[in-house]
């Protein structure tokens, strides 16, 4: 290939990109310094944790880095229509010239396609908008391009579709919706920030196969911004990893997955692989034989509500005659889709929900056994010191008002168990516990990042000597990195403080890594439930398997999603209870 | 929609019923009536009215009675159409208040209009260029309009309107179309007087809602539903229009709902400054003189008015804001 060919295949042509946020000493150099090549046609993954600027980046291409963020240095050459290239980083950022390529040329879908779409513009008024702002067409030619865009990404019943709303659509709609937008003008780059992290992980494979096939029909390229380098070897040609503002590494997927020099690209690389694999066996469970708590038959129905055409709508069962046990030193992990009633079924056991029907009999310390779907307030409150929670978003659950050794120590003092000395004393163990320095008690959340937050959390959860955890997505906010970190102390504290988990998550990996048994959840039932080991390599039901179907691999040589199995659960006879 | 319209109409009546009852008795929890307040009256001119006098006049007015009889006697004469009969102006309520509940709803429709033209554009401006001069200057003026009484700003205005400007201010109308017939004269004078109470009452709510809009506006402005609409390549200004102004609007439709509350019981004041034939004062006096049928009437008229008020913003906030469904 002679070196006239090779500058035509390029597309986009970023050297020394440097993107602050402020400016002068305390500048945040959000994007420090990168260079990185687009080539016609191919995919581009730019992976890297939160904060690692790899979204500053996607953004400083189209200028629309929210302010004070600013490109302060470097080029961007965008070759297309001029073949001399045009350098999009000296383009006026409010200017005609940017605005024609922004949805034109380049355009751009988002994380979070609920808050990314206008809450009260139907998605016809949003697609046509770009393309009358590009295109010289009538509304009614633009709204019949719209309308094809829809079907073109699979949207049943396009007329009818074209006029809802946002919230009328289920996540993974919106973001085909959000697709069949950053299209509408045949875009010669499209840049997804992260478009499939809020969606479950066989919507995940759709939307992924989507982009995949739409490329290669466009002739587009891409760049996909991740953090989750199973989706990376799923899709990329090419791949940049950033931390902290530097492109540390930049090669052919192969290179990375296969060849990666970077020690900090290695471990990526690893904490995922390492959720391959299962952490009880390899370190022996202590699963004993004693029942901890049996679930029976536990039904959650929300009644019938006529919505506001006056129809109504049938009740709706939340979880369906849900039966499984826990035993003592056992990790149960609950999987399933979001709406599948996982979430339902950990609040209902902890009855923070109160269960329509069934039983939750919960053996405690002192030998009692506790119906907690039917317990007073009394035995409620002995029953929740040997039961508590670790919730999900390690921001929201921690009241940002109280200091660190408050939060941790407030069951204890609620309990009645300790107070002054005693009470800072059992707090400074619990925090030594989960590996925080004594020095946080007096400091208040906002000082601590996600994963010392979420320690925080547990270190409230372990406050009362519980004898069973509940943890609701515990690592789900977390970077992957940190996710097995936070996997590894439970698993530690485990063995040394005699506990049993309920493990309520969406991610197999994490499901594979720390769990001993695993109940597979759909629409409210259990549709499958055994040894994690065997339900994440080899399940029964049609649903687990495309379920496991759908989880990225880490190899870029085997495309697991192309050759993913797919379920439809009319056709597979399932009865579904709800809707 | 109608069904609901229908729906809320009519859950409005026991509502209502509620309200008349409570306003009947908060009206004559005070210690005295009317006739006391009435002899204190009298007295104050060095005349005095013997017992057998106020017994007289008691059992004239029905005040003799208890209390639950004159609540009964008032409210059936409502639902007819019969509003009572006010003792301090010795004629029907129904004729007393009908012209200044219009005149009312004018004020507050011309002041809500004043405050919406100021508060919008001011606004988005603080919003859009928060922290720069201009919105430290609306802020600062915004504040002083918050703080300074609304009586205390209608003195002023009238100084400055008389003495410079020679213009008659106080009133609705001037002295010539005061008990003129409608006239097209007659509503050119009106709008003439309208200017200056609408400028003060509408400049208080004006720096309230600015606040509002801007609080909103700001926390739209980096929603990640602008942010797509940039990578669209919309200019700023459509931008901004379409997308975080239309969502940040709420507040303004909500605002019909309390707007005309707050003009009858809050600018009381500033209307007997202007003397304004509203009724506001006329509530005000009526209560002062324990004038039962009047006041009770005022608060029902005003509160059937909010109902109907809220019941309409929250009509036009179904149709602004296609999240909200009337029936969940």
């Amino acid at each position: 290939m002679n070196t006239a060919n090779q500058t035509s295949d390029i597309i986009l042509d970023v050297r020394n990109l440097r993107t602050y946020f402020g400016t002068g000493e305390k500048a945040v150099k959000a994007v420090d310094d990168i260079s990185f090549k687009m080539m016609r046609g191919k995919t581009l993954c730019i992976v890297g944790e939160s904060g690692s600027g790899k979204s500053v980046t996607a953004r400083s291409i189209l200028q629309i880095v929210d302010p004070p963020g600013k490109i302060q240095g470097g080029s961007m050459m965008y070759y297309g229509k001029d073949p001399k290239g045009v350098d999009l980083a000296q383009l006026h950022e409010r200017g005609k010239e940017i605005r024609s390529i922004r949805g034109h040329e380049i355009s751009m879908i988002f994380q979070e396609p609920m808050t990314s779409l206008s809450p009260i513009h139907t998605i016809g008024n949003q697609i046509c908008e770009t393309i009358l702002l590009h295109q010289n067409v009538d509304m009614a030619e633009a709204r019949t391009r719209a309308i094809e865009l829809l079907r073109r990404v699979e949207i049943p019943n396009p007329q009818v579709a074209i006029d809802k709303y946002t919230f009328e659509y289920s996540g993974g709609m919106r973001q085909r919706a959000m697709i069949a937008m950053s299209l509408a003008c045949n875009p010669k780059i499209l840049i997804a920030d992260e478009p499939t992290t809020a969606l479950d992980v066989t919507t995940q494979a759709e939307i992924l196969a989507l982009i995949k096939e739409l490329q290669t029909s466009y002739g587009m390229a891409v760049l996909f911004i991740t953090h989750d380098m199973g989706v990376v070897a799923e899709i990329a040609d090419e791949i940049g990893v950033m931390q902290n503002g530097k492109m540390l590494e930049f090669g052919s997927a192969e290179e990375i997955f296969y060849e990666a020099k970077h020690p900090y690209t290695l471990a990526l690389i690893d904490s995922v692989r390492k959720l391959e694999t299962s952490a009880r066996a390899a370190r022996g469970s202590r699963v004993t034989d004693k029942k901890l708590m049996e679930i029976r038959n536990v039904s959650k129905i929300y009644p019938a509500r006529s919505n506001f055409m006056g129809k109504p709508n049938p009740p709706f069962k939340a979880l369906d005659n849900v039966s499984l046990d826990v035993f003592e030193g056992e990790n149960l992990g609950i999987v399933g889709e979001s709406g599948s009633g996982k979430t339902t079924l950990g609040n209902c056991v902890i009855r923070v929900l109160s269960c329509s029907g069934g039983e939750v009999l919960f053996r405690m310390a002192d030998g009692r056994i506790a119906d907690l779907a039917k317990a007073g307030t009394h035995e409620l409150r002995q029953v929740h010191r040997e039961i508590r929670m670790v919730f999900q978003d390690p921001f929201a659950s921690l009241n940002p008002r109280m200091t660190i050794g408050q939060i941790v120590g407030e069951p204890l003092l609620v309990a009645g168990t300790h107070t002054g000395e005693a009470l800072r004393k059992r707090t400074e163990e619990l925090l030594a516990m989960v590996g925080m320095p004594a020095g946080a008690m007096e400091r208040y959340p906002h000082a601590f990042s996600g994963g010392q937050r979420q320690r925080i959390g547990i270190a409230r959860a372990l406050a009362l000597s519980p004898r069973l955890i509940i943890a609701d997505e515990a690592t789900s906010a977390l970077d992957v990195t940190l996710r097995s970190q936070v996997l590894d102390l439970l698993l530690d504290l485990q063995d040394t403080l005699n506990l049993s988990f309920i493990l309520v998550s969406h991610d197999i990996g994490v499901i594979r890594y720390f769990c001993d048994r695993v109940a597979v959840m759909y629409k409210g039932q259990v549709v499958e439930h055994g040894p994690a080991e065997k339900i994440c390599s080899n399940p029964d039901h049609p649903y687990t398997k495309a379920l496991i179907s759908a989880v990225p691999g880490t190899h870029p040589r085997d495309k697991r999603i192309v050759n993913r199995h797919r379920y439809d659960a009319a056709a597979a006879g399932i009865q579904l209870s709800g809707s | 929609m109608l069904n609901y319209i229908f729906k809320r109409m009519l859950s409005a009546i026991p509502f209502m019923f509620m309200v008349s009852l409570t306003v009947f008795l908060l009206i004559q929890a005070p210690p005295g009536d009317f006739v006391d307040s009435y002899a204190a009256m009298v007295a104050s001119s060095g005349e005095t009215l013997s017992p057998d006098q106020m017994a007289e006049l008691r059992h004239r007015f029905g005040l003799d009675q208890p209390m639950i009889v004159q609540y009964f006697h008032w409210i059936t004469g409502v639902v007819t159409g019969d509003f009572g009969y006010s003792f301090e102006w010795q004629s029907p309520v129904k004729d007393l208040v009908g012209e200044r509940i219009g005149l009312t709803l004018i004020l507050s429709l011309s002041a809500m209009l004043f405050t919406w033209a100021l508060s919008l554009p001011i606004g988005i401006y603080s919003a859009v260029k928060r922290y720069s001069i201009g919105d430290y200057v609306f802020t600062f003026v915004g504040f002083i309009g918050l703080a300074v009484p609304n009586f205390l700003l209608a003195l002023v205005m009238m100084f400055i309107a008389q003495k410079y400007y020679g213009m008659d201010v106080t009133g609705l109308f001037s002295s010539e179309f005061q008990n003129a017939p409608w006239s097209l004269a007659r509503v050119a004078d009106l709008g003439k007087h309208l200017i200056i109470p609408m400028i003060i009452m509408g400049a208080a709510s004006a720096a309230g809602l600015i606040r509002i809009l801007r609080a909103n506006l700001i926390d739209q402005l980096y929603m990640p539903y602008v942010v797509t609409a940039r990578s669209k390549g919309l200019s700023e200004t459509k931008l901004l229009l379409k997308y975080p102004v239309r969502i940040a609007l709420n507040p303004f439709v909500s605002s019909i709902g309390w707007i005309l509350p707050s003009l009858v019981s809050g600018a009381v004041i500033t209307s007997i400054v202007l003397n304004l034939q509203t009724v506001g004062p006329m509530l005000f006096q009526s209560l002062m003189s324990q004038d039962i049928y009047l006041s009770g009437t005022i608060l029902l008229v005003v509160c059937a008015l909010t109902v109907v008020g809220t019941l309409i913003s929250d009509i036009l906030l179904v149709i602004l804001d296609p999240r909200i469904r009337l029936e969940q």
